[in-house]
């Protein structure tokens, strides 16, 4: 049973060497000429001007806020979901109230405008 | 463990990261074919019969060429960023069961959920208890490396694109975490192994039509493919996160995105096609040992199942490069408010359908799964009708024909000079 874990942590590592492999391969075998002017940042292909410090909004916050709620109410979902037909319908109820404050912290959160994007 | 066992393993690892690598390379040779027929094209056809061997050109070129790292930016974190967005992709690999080919040689163990102890696959590298929750996971760790990406470049654009890619990837993530679930409540269970067996007789698809309904959008939205690529929205943000990036570089995110697209492809077929079942497999796998006995069933098993998951895998595939295809690019607030007023109320009603049928139904799969599924069908159609409401409808006018004078100044307009030269005439 354990074993699967180790497997799984095998795999972790070649997944993680797989991408880093060809990076040391290509730096191995391609030119490397760097020019100041080849490694200033692209961006739109004119001159930077500024700092790339550029302000966003606050409604990414406001998504993200809401985003570690939602996530959070459904991670407390998933030991239910396994559970849930053996323990009828006591636990069925107390989930669905549940349910019912995630719906209600939606509507909350729609009817304040956090979802609205300006 | 003894040496045998961690030979074979290592050897699994490496067929399978190199197969989902292939297969990388020639989604984008299918890719590439196919939105050329559907645009009426040809696609790439020099490189090998039928442009078989340009992945391979694509590959060469990509590692002969120069590598910039601009000076402004957060080394570290700017080679750490591709690294992590391909370990997430390949990562997804382990828990998911392509097949099944039972190295004890006996293929009824394949259909038991109980025998599975018994069971060696060969085509499957993790059989954890918790794969649903690993992959849920795993595709959740795939956001950092967009959006280090777009911060370590220290480019305005990138930034942008970094920014909106997690906005996007967390506000999809909840539909997608809550179509999941939908699986695991009907299934009851967490692994992968166990929600591909509980599909015996009756895929996933038709009891949570709703579920994969919300599952494919909100996973076309995790993968930022059209009509939900707004971070690499090329008119707006040059080419998004990735703006910086040149060469090996580039390629890995480039690899991350399409590996990251056949997983999730392969996930859907997992949860709602029925993984690699096939009807009449197992008969078939019967009448094979009956015939030549157990090993022959065994690899007939093993190579059917793995056939029968791979055409599936396909057909999905298929789908998303027919989205791309046909579908326009939405805007951003209206996929903000997409996914967060029309998903998610959706996700969450489906979240109560299922338990409440499965509970009140008497225990009868078959029965529930027509309430389900007719459920399904209403709260879709429902939605629709309740979200097109909101809709302007557009009226197509006839361009006024412009005076002889303002001709030549309206031409800067391409399609509406078009236009009303064709209507002048």
């Amino acid at each position: 049973m354990y074993d699967n874990y180790v497997f799984l942590g095998l795999f972790l590592i070649a997944a993680i060497s797989f991408p880093v492999l060809p990076l040391i391969v290509a730096r191995l075998i391609r030119p490397k000429r760097p020019t100041p002017i080849k490694q200033s940042t692209y961006e739109c292909g004119l001159e930077v001007i500024g700092d790339f410090h550029v302000q966003f909004k606050i409604q990414y916050y406001l998504y993200a806020l809401a985003f570690v709620i939602f996530d959070i109410e459904v991670v407390f979902l998933y030991p239910w979901a396994v559970a849930y037909p053996e323990l009828g319908m006591p636990a069925l109820f107390a989930m669905l109230i549940f349910l019912a404050i995630l719906a209600f912290s939606l509507v909350y959160d729609w009817r304040k405008g956090a979802l609205e994007w300006i | 463990m003894d040496i045998f066992l961690i030979v074979f393993l290592v050897v699994q690892v490496l067929i399978i990261t190199l197969a989902v690598t292939t297969g990388f390379a020639y989604l984008t040779w299918y890719e590439r074919r196919l939105l050329a027929r559907f645009q009426n094209r040809v696609g790439p056809n020099r490189a090998g019969p039928l442009g078989l061997l340009q992945p391979v050109a694509d590959a060469v070129k990509l590692f002969f060429k120069e590598d910039v790292i601009p000076t402004a930016s957060d080394k570290v974190v700017y080679l750490l960023a591709p690294v992590l967005a391909v370990m997430t992709a390949i990562v997804i690999w382990a828990v998911i069961p392509f097949g099944c080919f039972n190295l004890n040689g006996d293929h009824t163990a394949c259909f038991d959920p109980a025998r599975r102890d018994e069971v060696w696959n060969a085509l499957q590298v993790a059989e954890v208890n918790i794969g649903i929750l690993f992959i849920l996971a795993v595709t959740s760790i795939g956001v950092y490396g967009i959006t280090l990406a777009g911060w370590a470049s220290n480019s305005k654009y990138a930034m942008l694109g970094g920014i909106r890619a997690s906005a996007q990837l967390i506000s999809y993530e909840l539909a997608f975490g809550m179509a999941v679930l939908s699986v695991v409540m009907f299934g009851g269970t967490l692994s992968t192994w166990e929600i591909v067996l509980a599909q015996e007789g009756l895929w996933f698809f038709f009891p949570l039509i709703l579920g994969f309904l919300l599952f494919m959008i909100s996973a076309t939205a995790e993968l930022v493919r059209t009509p939900f690529d707004l971070v690499e929205a090329e008119q707006e943000l040059t080419s998004g996160y990735n703006t910086e990036y040149g060469s090996m570089k580039f390629a890995l995110f480039f690899m991350s995105e399409y590996i990251k697209m056949i997983a999730m492809s392969a996930i859907a077929t997992t949860l709602f096609l029925g993984g690699w079942r096939f009807p009449g497999l197992e008969t078939l796998g019967d009448g094979v040992a009956a015939l030549a006995g157990p090993w022959p069933a065994a690899i007939i098993v093993g190579l059917v199942s793995l056939g029968s998951f791979l055409l599936k895998v396909a057909m999905f595939l298929f789908m998303l490069v027919w989205l791309r295809a046909s579908w326009p690019r939405m805007r951003y607030d209206q996929l903000m408010q997409f996914g967060w007023k029309s998903l998610l109320p959706l996700a969450i009603l489906n979240l109560v359908m299922i338990p409440v049928v499965v509970v009140l139904v008497p225990d009868n799969r078959y029965i529930q799964t027509a309430i389900l599924f007719v459920l399904g069908i209403a709260a879709i159609f429902g939605a629709a009708r309740i979200g097109g409401r909101g809709r302007v409808k557009s009226k197509v006018e006839l361009v006024q024909p412009v005076a002889e004078g303002k001709q030549a100044s309206a031409a800067s307009s391409a399609p509406a000079s078009q236009q009303t030269s064709g209507v002048a005439s």
